[in-house]
């Protein structure tokens, strides 16, 4: 008994020995990946259930090599999550997580050659910004003069050498998130994860670090993960967008593709500041179709209707407030009517006009030239090739 | 400014105006005597005070020699001060069969203390670190069970301890005396740790893991620098607390082996001969300057470490 114990055991490989034997295989099947086009990151069927609350349900994602993917939605729809799966800091209930070609599924963070970057910036505040930066290559065993090499050429991409010897507490906001960043860049990961990394800065250094982000992912051209409540960062970073709701992508596709063709409701109503209108009414069908809600009506012969031959019914009509045009422009598109002025914000670039429409609350934007006063009686009209029409009960895009 | 200026014209016509004008301005004064501090001073003074009366009579009484304490007078200062009766109390006096005084107990007690100061921090800090940063399975069961244990009294536990030091052949051995107190510092310790640890960021942890420290690299790179106030605060609870253990030390340790607090007693309750009064406070203050200098030494951090929890940031 004791013996077979004791060859099994020494007959098994030492550890050195499955390391590099590991590591060979990785290379192997990364070089396959590479050249047979294979996602830098595979989402497989995945689900996540802490007691009775579903997190994340049968979540299915491909992120291509080089792709700057971001996760969007509210808070509580499982983006952050996702990304913990992807990184590893959660275990997965079921699926199966691949980075370039490797199943990482049961790997440990360490082990999955990410760099990631967090709201909290979560750097170590004992360490100098050099210490910081070097923690990751240290605990890898990257040999020293490499490491001061890597740092070096880090630095100079993002101005902080005059920093290396500080600690984050001497450091600000905007100094912090950046020397966080470089901390993951500075691991040469295959894949970058962005924990809504800006929400902690105040709104000109946001979009300072934004193009920073950006100017980063095209020079360096890496597979990079952002997750973000912010529709702004989204529409700016992404190659695509998947936007999630309750633990399931709602829909995943490029920023414009998002914005203009909403595959429903929620997507509609989340994207899009100042927020798309919604006019309730039905929906008649037949050779020409039409809108009707209370005193207007609505000729969708120009609207692409994404089925064909819809019944009809309830249904939504959501327009866009920049889609919306005035004067003389109005009366020439399919669809105006006179309207009176109740509210106007101007918001500097533009002013945000609100009327009612239909018996409902209506909202567009003007060029900020064209004054409007309240209580002046003014016509709109839009485009409906330009509108998003959706199921009342389901939410879907019809 | 117009404002000013439209004020200043309507001063002119109306003297109620001019007198809000000319009233007060800048920084409102503040008065050093009033009814207020009085009674806040008062009140802290008084009590300091009384506390401190005791720590007066103690001084006071071994430095004077028996005769002048057998006058009476406890409040009044030392006529002819003698340090007597402190040489005694360290080199001399008789506790039971030996008489050379606390110093032995004094050297027994940091031989105790030492080693189950350093050994109960550090299995105590480990715990609350996995408690807090490792969630594993059974975790809350296994925390449960270490705070149920401190509710359970100590006199419960001597006798089975007994019975299980004597089997293990630890019992009356300054070993087994250090393993007592190392337990029975583990709850309180673990939970300390366990809160301080759960308070530090998250986000850290998680950025160490994806730097690729294990489990006692976060611990030793990570976490224990950041928590020196918390170390400082478990060193201040466990040297005053087994130091001033008078209860385990009589039960689990042989007379040559008996800590300070031990000695102590034995000195201050010996029966035969005179009570040697100033003898007795000069045993006394000798076996409790050790908490003593612990906590002036460290006392901000130890301010510092105790409010750590409660604050973030």
């Amino acid at each position: 008994m004791a013996t077979s114990i004791l060859g099994k055991l020494f007959s098994r490989t030492t550890h050195a020995e499955r390391t590099t034997r590991r590591a060979t295989e990785r290379a192997e099947i990364r070089q396959a990946a590479g050249s047979a086009g294979i996602p830098s990151v595979s989402v497989r069927d995945l689900s996540l259930r802490f007691g009775n609350v579903t997190v994340l349900e049968h979540l299915d994602l491909d992120i291509m090599d080089g792709e700057f993917l971001v996760l969007l939605g509210p808070s509580g729809c499982g983006k952050s999550t996702l990304l913990n799966c992807i990184a590893g800091l959660i275990d997965v209930g079921e699926g199966q997580i691949f980075i370039k070609g490797w199943n990482v599924t049961w790997e440990e963070p360490k082990d999955r050659n990410i760099g990631m970057v967090f709201q909290s910036y979560a750097l170590y505040p004992q360490m100098s910004v050099r210490r910081n930066l070097s923690f990751g290559l240290t605990s890898a065993g990257v040999p020293r003069d490499e490491i001061d090499k890597r740092i070096a050429r880090t630095a100079e991409l993002l101005q902080i050498q005059a920093l290396l010897d500080r600690k984050p507490s001497q450091l600000s906001g905007g100094q912090r998130q950046r020397v966080a960043i470089r901390r993951a860049l500075v691991r040469d990961a295959d894949v970058f994860l962005f924990d809504e990394p800006l929400s902690n800065l105040d709104a000109k250094l946001r979009s300072e670090l934004r193009v920073e982000i950006k100017r980063l992912h095209q020079t360096l051209a890496n597979t990079m993960v952002y997750v973000t409540h912010d529709q702004i960062e989204a529409m700016t970073l992404a190659d695509r967008i998947a936007v999630m709701k309750d633990g399931k992508i709602q829909q995943l596709g490029a920023p414009h593709e998002i914005y203009d063709r909403p595959v429903n409701r929620f997507v509609a109503g989340f994207l899009g500041s100042p927020q798309m209108n919604f006019l309730s009414g039905r929906l008649e069908s037949g050779p020409s179709p039409a809108f009707h809600a209370g005193d207007v009506s609505v000729p969708l012969d120009r609207y692409a209707f994404d089925k064909p031959g819809a019944a009809g019914g309830p249904c939504e009509l959501g327009i866009r407030p920049e889609s919306v045009a005035i004067g003389a422009e109005a009366s020439a598109r399919p669809f105006s009517r006179e309207i009176e002025v109740e509210i106007v914000e101007p918001m500097g670039a533009n002013t945000l006009v609100w009327t009612k429409l239909a018996g409902t609350n209506f909202a567009f934007l003007i060029d900020s030239q064209s004054r409007l006063k309240v209580g002046e009686r003014v016509t709109i009209g839009f485009d409906p090739a330009r509108v998003s029409l959706f199921d009342e009960a389901t939410g879907v895009r019809l | 400014m117009a404002d000013t200026a439209s004020l200043e014209a309507a001063a002119s016509r109306s003297p109620l105006v001019s007198r809000q004008l000319a009233g007060p301005r800048g920084p409102k004064p503040r008065r050093v005597v009033s009814r207020r501090n009085i009674l806040l001073y008062g009140t802290l003074i008084f009590l300091a005070l009384y506390y401190l009366l005791p720590l007066y009579v103690m001084v006071v009484t071994s430095l004077k020699g028996m005769p002048e304490i057998r006058l009476g007078n406890v409040f009044s200062p030392p006529v002819d001060i003698t340090f007597e009766p402190w040489v005694k109390a360290w080199s001399s006096a008789c506790t039971g069969l030996n008489c050379d005084g606390l110093s032995r107990g004094f050297w027994n007690s940091v031989r105790i203390t030492v080693p189950s100061v350093v050994l109960s921090i550090a299995i105590a800090s480990v715990n609350g670190y996995a408690l807090a940063n490792w969630r594993f399975k059974g975790a809350n069961i296994f925390f449960t069970i270490l705070i149920v244990g401190s509710f359970i009294p100590y006199q419960v536990m001597i006798y089975p301890i007994v019975i299980i030091l004597r089997d293990i052949g630890l019992y009356g051995s300054l070993y087994g005396l250090v393993i007592v107190h190392s337990i029975f510092g583990m709850p309180i310790l673990t939970l300390l740790f366990r809160n301080y640890f759960t308070s530090i960021p998250e986000e850290l942890f998680r950025a160490a893991r994806v730097d690729g420290a294990g489990f006692w690299g976060i611990y030793f790179k990570i976490m224990m620098p950041m928590s020196l106030p918390i170390f400082v605060v478990a060193v201040i609870i466990q040297i005053t607390g087994i130091w001033n253990d008078f209860l385990f030390g009589v039960i689990y340790t042989k007379p040559d082996s008996y800590p300070m607090t031990v000695q102590l007693n034995n000195i201050v309750n010996s029966t035969q001969g005179v009570k040697e009064y100033n003898v007795n406070m000069a045993a006394t203050i000798l076996t409790g300057l050790v908490p003593l200098i612990v906590y002036f030494a460290s006392g901000k951090l130890f301010v510092r470490g105790i409010a750590a929890g409660a604050v973030k940031g």
